[in-house]
């Protein structure tokens, strides 16, 4: 059965975000969008996550922790690359310490771009996550089942 | 009753908590979630990944399920309210055992805040069992809400002080230090910080099991009126809710406090009038 597109919990992750992103994501919990009527909870833990909400660029201080917490979140689970930063480094690109957008050390699902993004479209962004979420665990029950 | 309890719990718990999660968002001015999103929630987690690191905190969690579901079909079947306490107590130091298994550190800092919100709690709970002993002179759930003894006029320092205890029970601000129904970013999260996919859902479930019992314990002060004491259930719940969304979370000193204050004064001080005045029965 399909419960996990109806309770998808999210962990927020600032990379190395200006905050304008994280504040637009948190914007998303606020009783104007209220994502909770989803059943979207933003978890603070990585074992009790589904999405994996990441702002701004890859840098080497942050690298060890974006893969070290992406490997602690139970499968299936998707990223989600929220503003254009975490989607391609954005402005920071070619600076000597920024590796680039999120893709270049965990795959990613989902790019969401905008400098900031808006509240509108991390939903979007989120909801089109779940669709691929679903097909995750479709195939991971597959596999369970032929193993 | 034991047999229909442990069916329906799960489903009346589950109910309750949607409930309660919608009028929470309403009173934030939020639409707040499907009533059925609890249920929703628990069925995701047991089609997770099992990431356990250590074995033997999962076999602590089963055994904190079962318990808890023992110590309801031990107060449905109408059996010795010491018992149920002593089982009610018995799943709660499984939980306990469990987050101390896992071997983390925001795990301890639950684990520890736990057991000091049981040592909060616990003896209001038994001067609640005596409080009905004095009134109604039996320890059995059965003969107490048999009892067409108005319990609540004998015992409103009891029961204010159960009220109490009942918002460390579920989890509730200005109590909710070991793990928060809210807080999700922060260290309160602790206790089940470690568990994941379905341990954390026997988690949910077994919380589940806890409220009917707890809301059940509210039921025995008012067994002479059945329908009343559906309507006093439902305003302890409300209020419950309303507390939760007024207070913020204080420090564990805070929860002894209250708990054992309560105890102490308004616990303490209604049996000892019951006792020198009334004499029971």
């Amino acid at each position: 059965m399909a419960y996990l597109k109806k309770s998808p919990w999210l962990l927020h992750y600032d990379a190395s975000s200006c905050n304008g992103c994280d504040i637009e994501v948190l914007a998303c919990l606020t009783p104007l969008y209220d994502v909770e009527r989803f059943g979207i909870i933003n978890t603070g833990n990585p074992k009790h996550a589904d999405v994996f909400v990441i702002t701004g660029g890859i840098n080497d201080l942050n690298r060890q922790v974006v893969t070290n917490i992406y490997a602690q979140i139970p499968d299936p689970k998707v990223v989600v690359a929220v503003g254009i930063c975490a989607s391609s480094g954005g402005v920071f690109r070619e600076c000597y310490n920024v590796a680039g957008g999120v893709d270049q050390v965990i795959p990613v699902d989902v790019y969401v771009p905008g400098c900031a993004a808006r509240p509108e479209s991390i939903i979007d962004g989120i909801v089109k996550a779940l669709g691929i979420l679903e097909e995750k665990r479709a195939k991971m029950k597959e596999q369970e089942r032929s193993a | 009753m034991a047999i229909i309890y442990l069916v329906l719990a799960p489903v009346l718990g589950g109910l309750i908590a949607g409930i309660d999660r919608r009028i929470t968002a309403r009173m934030q001015g939020r639409v707040g979630p499907p009533i059925l999103q609890p249920f929703y929630d628990v069925a995701k987690l047991f089609e997770k990944e099992d990431v356990t690191v250590t074995p033997s905190q999962n076999f602590y969690i089963l055994s904190y399920l079962v318990f808890m579901a023992v110590t309801g079909a031990l107060f449905f079947a109408g059996e010795d309210l010491l018992l149920v306490i002593f089982a009610f107590t018995l799943a709660h130091i499984f939980i306990v055992l469990g987050a101390y298994a896992a071997f983390s550190p925001y795990s301890y800092v639950g684990a520890e805040r736990e057991l000091i919100a049981l040592m909060a709690y616990e003896p209001m709970i038994i001067l609640t069992a005596v409080g009905f002993y004095l009134v109604t002179g039996s320890f059995y759930v059965g003969d107490i809400a048999a009892s067409q003894i108005p319990v609540i006029l004998y015992l409103p320092g009891v029961f204010l002080g159960f009220l109490t205890i009942l918002t460390i029970k579920l989890r509730k601000s200005p109590f909710d230090i070991s793990t928060s129904h809210h807080a999700h970013q922060e260290l309160v999260k602790g206790l089940t910080t470690e568990f994941s996919g379905a341990t954390l859902g026997k988690i949910e479930i077994a919380h589940w099991y806890e409220t009917v019992v707890l809301l059940g314990i509210v039921y025995l002060f008012f067994g002479f009126n059945p329908l009343l004491a559906l309507v006093v259930i439902a305003v302890a719940y409300l209020l419950e809710i309303f507390i939760d969304n007024t207070f913020s979370r204080m420090k564990w000193q805070m929860t002894m406090k209250s708990g054992w204050g309560s105890a102490a004064i308004l616990g303490f001080l209604n049996l000892a009038v019951l006792y020198y005045f009334y004499l029971g029965v």
